[in-house]
């Protein structure tokens, strides 16, 4: 899944999408993912990531992750719905 | 390296322009304990969902209500209203402490003395006293409030038939200011009804008319509505001294105060808008002290206070099962109480709180039950931190009404555990299984042979 290329990401948890001129917050965890989104990680690789330094398992993140990846498309943050 | 605690990670829209009603932040902390016991060791032993009761928290609360009253007025005592929770640990509690009891069936009455309360201090309301249940009363010596004419009447005839003069009073409605005016219980003081009554106890002389009751409603938001019924009490109690010469013994006030639960649709919460003890106690003894009753005979002041009383001394703890996304976006998520364990979230929006730490993120989210069914909510709109399935809630302020009115549906009520004084747990009242769901069903001989299917 990609992220628009222009979402502006803040250390601080702001995401600022230009398109829409819409504004997010977001969580430790959540800044994170959509980070790694951004620079193009795969899921696999965010997984593994989480599993290592995190207290989670595998279902419980899958579970977490794939809400999170919902919630993203229903604000329109992916780009899954543009064309390229 | 320590791996970090996981939160489920949360995006959520910024509105501009519009100000959260909830905050952004969470403004209170996890509860991890109730007076000093672990949350998470309960759960472990005694399941999920479970109700908690705390023994000091019944104490604190009644001592709080005893010295309001007994601070501005003479001769105070309260009486426990067994419907609002008929648990033996809590009554018990309730008369360690001196109250008596107030009971509104045979039911309730025959629980009363089985927890050891002697039939003189056994208060019998109610508009539904069968010819036995009144029987039982009048031989243990209660008091009886007579409901509508009915009543008296019957009370009449079995006071011939067991020559025995029943000790009466009599339950008045009235309008005090408030809506709704509850007129359907008792006999109506504006309209001349309540004389009626008192006359043909007074001068059928087989009754012996010892006090005058209300119980104006409940959740009564306003002291003031306490102070004209006090008022409009003391005044019968006066015409009755004058007219018969005859001084009852007390006034008994009922039910009704406010718990610091949060009505539904209120934009303040319960415990910032629920009058004090002091401000009932207030309006109700001033009424009392400044009417024309004799000082020589000032009647006892009876309380039947209920929800004010054990509402926070209750909790139920209760497990995250699911999460999921409505249509709309919105968090739903699943816990295993529903609202046949919790009657009260039918008007109440009870707080909530997570058992376990958590960030400062907080997300909008509807908190379903686990019962498959439409009603099954037990808050429509809350902001909480994000929660994963097994993770605990708290849900305060559940001592009143839930553990008398609950329902058993599709699965099993749960255990009910008291916190003494010392930390200690007890169990107060077992799970349901299925022999108990089943124990009072029969099938027609019939039936008795299933085909295998
Ligand atoms: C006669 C009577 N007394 C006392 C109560 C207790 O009322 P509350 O819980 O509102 O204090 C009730 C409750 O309905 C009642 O009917």
């Amino acid at each position: 899944m990609k992220l628009k290329k222009k979402l502006a990401i803040s250390d601080t948890g702001f995401v600022f999408d230009p398109h829409s001129g819409e504004s997010f917050s977001l969580n430790e965890t959540g800044t994170e993912i959509l980070n790694m989104l951004k620079e193009g990680k795969s899921q696999e690789e965010i997984m593994t990531h989480f599993l290592e330094n995190y207290e989670v398992d595998n279902d419980t993140f899958e579970r977490a992750y794939m809400d999170f990846i919902a919630m993203l498309k229903f604000y329109n943050i992916s780009e899954e719905n543009e064309k390229d | 390296m320590e791996k970090k605690i996981f939160e489920r990670p949360l995006i959520k829209k910024l509105q501009t322009g519009m100000p959260n009603k909830f905050g952004t932040k969470t403004e209170y902390d996890p509860i991890t304990d109730i007076d000093g016991v672990a949350i998470k060791g309960l759960m472990a032993q005694y399941g999920s969902p479970l109700f908690v009761i705390s023994e000091n928290t019944i104490r604190e609360t009644y001592r709080e209500a005893y010295r309001a009253f007994s601070t501005r007025y003479p001769r105070v005592q309260f009486a426990w209203s067994y419907k609002t929770n008929y648990l033996s640990a809590v009554c018990r509690t309730f008369h360690q402490e001196g109250s008596w009891a107030e009971v509104v069936s045979g039911f309730e009455f025959e629980k009363a003395l089985q927890n050891g309360v002697a039939g003189k201090n056994i208060i019998f309301n109610g508009p539904d006293k069968s010819t036995a249940d009144l029987t039982m009363a009048i031989n243990h010596g209660a008091y009886i409030h007579i409901d509508h004419f009915d009543e008296l009447f019957l009370l009449n005839e079995l006071a011939d038939k067991l020559q025995k003069k029943p000790k009466v009073s009599i339950r008045v409605n009235m309008d005090t200011g408030i809506y709704p005016q509850w007129s359907r219980f008792g006999f109506n003081y504006e309209n001349g009804e309540a004389w009626e009554a008192l006359n043909r106890i007074m001068l059928g002389k087989k009754l012996e008319l010892v006090g005058l009751h209300c119980h104006i409603g409940t959740y009564i938001m306003t002291p003031t509505a306490y102070g004209i019924a006090a008022s409009k009490l003391a005044d019968l109690a006066v015409g009755l001294a004058s007219k018969y010469k005859h001084n009852i013994s007390y006034i008994d006030m009922g039910g009704g105060f406010a718990s610091k639960n949060t009505l539904k649709g209120a934009y303040l919460p319960g415990s910032d808008t629920c009058p004090s003890f002091d401000a009932y106690a207030d309006a109700i003894t001033s009424a009392l002290i400044n009417s024309s009753i004799s000082p020589d005979h000032i009647p006892m002041l009876i309380l039947e206070t209920g929800r004010a009383l054990v509402d926070d001394a209750g909790y139920l703890l209760s497990s995250v099962i699911a999460n999921k996304r409505l249509a709309d976006g919105k968090l739903a998520t699943i816990v295993d109480a529903g609202v046949n364990i919790l009657f009260t979230s039918f008007w109440y929006d009870h707080k909530v709180t997570p058992a376990q730490p958590f960030g400062y993120h907080t997300e909008d989210m509807i908190i379903y039950g686990p019962l498959c069914m439409n009603i099954d909510v037990i808050r429509e709109y809350i902001s909480l931190p994000p929660m994963k399935k097994g993770d605990h809630i708290v849900i305060s302020r559940v001592g009143a009404y839930n553990m008398t009115q609950w329902m058993q549906f599709i699965s099993y009520r749960p255990k009910v555990v008291m916190i003494d004084m010392h930390n200690a747990v007890h169990l107060v009242r077992e799970n349901e299984d299925l022999s108990y769901v089943c124990q009072l069903e029969k099938h027609p001989e019939h039936l008795n042979d299933i085909k295998p299917l």
